[in-house]
């Protein structure tokens, strides 16, 4: 079966989705984890794999791409909304 | 340590291919290269635009040229001059000289016009392959490799699928003994803390965050502010939010190891390991960065597809899904698309590093097959005089 999302490194808490993603329905991750999907998550956006609360540094490639802006719950989607880059001078 | 069927230089350097390079000293040689190419098809003729109305930047176009004729790939250079430029053909093959092979040179304007010019270098040429081809493989230890990397047409899954593929063969051959050339400095942006963790030593270190400072500033210096769109729309409406995490998907290429050196463009490294070199993002441009530092062959990753090889270094294409590899499956080697199917990367990377090995070896590449050398496009700063 095809794998429906993708963790780049061990270390990280969100992964990538390969599909789109549907709010409700339940993922097996690589790993054996059930992974809840709590909004409508677009093809290679970020899934949040642990619930990350404000503050928290958010992982991909096993390194720090931000923080928590807000609580971001597991299973829910993360982009701009709810993770601070803090460079804001590279951001559109 | 495992080993490679190449070919010794008498420098001591070790080539994966057996090229005879005509190189034009100006691109006003051009016309006679292509001349002595078009009667001679097995040469490799280095087109290029420059030699000639540059300042600061003609040293470092000079050296790129010579580093080209010095490249491990090539047994043997003809190097082509007017007469009248600023890159003498006289200089280009002194500097090329070092490295011991046979060389010759011309200047159009002493031999004489194009046709006396182009059979003379057909001449040249002709006994020059004759005595390449006597030249036989043997196997050497994989610490000879210089191996480049360069991504290009990059789409959401470049990042995902054919970069860390690509930085477990990195790896591999690090702890071979052997080198890893990782460049586009725009693609560094944001990463300067974490590449600076992996240098060997502060001074290493403290260059990295030179050269990505100063790609940061040249980025703002030349699209103002459209800067911030080196991550474009299109990018964040794929799903990344930073230009760290675009680059975090970049610099994944060069695998884990520590970064034991940073050069500048038309530079060659002196030590092994991870290399960064300081080079532009434009593919053509850095490829040549690239070939300019010794690298034996290249490893190319692309989401879009792109077909491009370069002259004298054989170009392995990694596609980053499934489907631009089908639809461009006679341009791309290997498709590490298979992960986003369930694949499991490791065994991508262990597919790539086995193809490493064949082309190392001889095999031809899909860029080789199709002939898609291209011009030599090389980094200029500054409008020409």
């Amino acid at each position: 079966m095809a794998a429906q999302v993708i963790i780049i490194h061990p270390r990280d808490n969100v992964a990538i989705a390969l599909r789109d993603l549907k709010r409700g329905e339940e993922l097996l991750l690589p790993d054996g984890r059930l992974l809840k999907i709590l909004a409508d998550i677009a093809y290679s956006h970020k899934v949040s794999l642990e619930n990350i609360p404000t503050g928290v540094a958010v992982i991909k490639y096993g390194e720090i791409i931000g923080e928590a802006k807000e609580p971001i719950r597991k299973g829910e989607w993360v982009h701009k909304h709810n993770l601070d880059i803090g460079d804001k001078k590279m951001q559109p | 340590m495992e080993t490679f069927l190449g070919y010794e230089r008498p420098d001591g350097s070790t080539g994966i291919r057996n090229y005879v390079a005509v190189i034009p000293s100006v691109a006003c040689a051009n016309g006679v290269v292509a001349a002595i190419a078009r009667a001679v098809p097995q040469v490799v003729p280095l087109y290029h635009a420059h030699g000639c109305g540059r300042g600061v930047e003609a040293m470092m176009h000079s050296n790129v040229l010579a580093n080209l004729g010095k490249h491990p790939n090539v047994a043997a250079v003809l190097v082509v001059g007017l007469g009248c430029e600023v890159i003498k053909a006289e200089n280009l093959a002194l500097a090329i000289g070092a490295s011991k092979k046979p060389l010759e040179y011309f200047n159009i304007q002493e031999v004489g016009g194009t046709r006396k010019s182009t059979a003379r270098g057909i001449g040249i040429v002709r006994r020059m392959l004759a005595d390449a081809a006597l030249l036989e493989r043997r196997r050497f230890p994989m610490d000879r490799i210089i191996m480049g990397l360069q991504c290009g047409g990059s789409d959401a899954f470049s990042g995902v699928t054919a970069n860390p593929s690509v930085g477990l063969v990195s790896d591999w051959l690090v702890d071979q003994g052997g080198t890893v050339i990782l460049t586009e400095d725009t693609e560094m942006i944001g990463t300067s803390h974490i590449l600076e963790r992996r240098a060997c030593n502060p001074d290493v270190a403290g260059k990295i965050a030179k050269m990505i400072v100063d790609a940061e500033q040249l980025t703002h210096d030349l699209l103002g502010p459209l800067a911030p769109f080196v991550i474009s729309p299109g990018n964040m409406d794929g799903g990344m939010t930073s230009i760290r995490e675009k680059s975090l998907g970049c610099i994944v290429k060069a695998g884990s190891r520590p970064i034991n050196e940073v050069i500048g463009y038309g530079e060659i490294p002196t030590r092994k390991g991870v290399i960064l070199l300081d080079g532009p993002g434009y593919d053509m441009e850095s490829m040549t960065g690239v070939a300019a530092a010794g690298s034996q062959l290249m490893i190319f990753t692309t989401g879009r597809g792109n077909p491009i090889g370069y002259p004298i270094v054989p170009v392995l294409k990694v596609a980053s899904t499934s489907p631009m590899y089908e639809q461009m499956a006679d341009d791309m080697d290997i498709n590490a698309g298979v992960i986003l199917d369930g694949a499991p990367m490791q065994e991508v990377g262990q597919r790539i590093t086995d193809m490493v090995k064949r082309v190392l070896d001889g095999e031809q590449t899909k860029a080789e097959m199709n002939q898609q050398e291209g011009i030599v496009c090389i980094y200029t700063l500054h409008p020409a005089f």
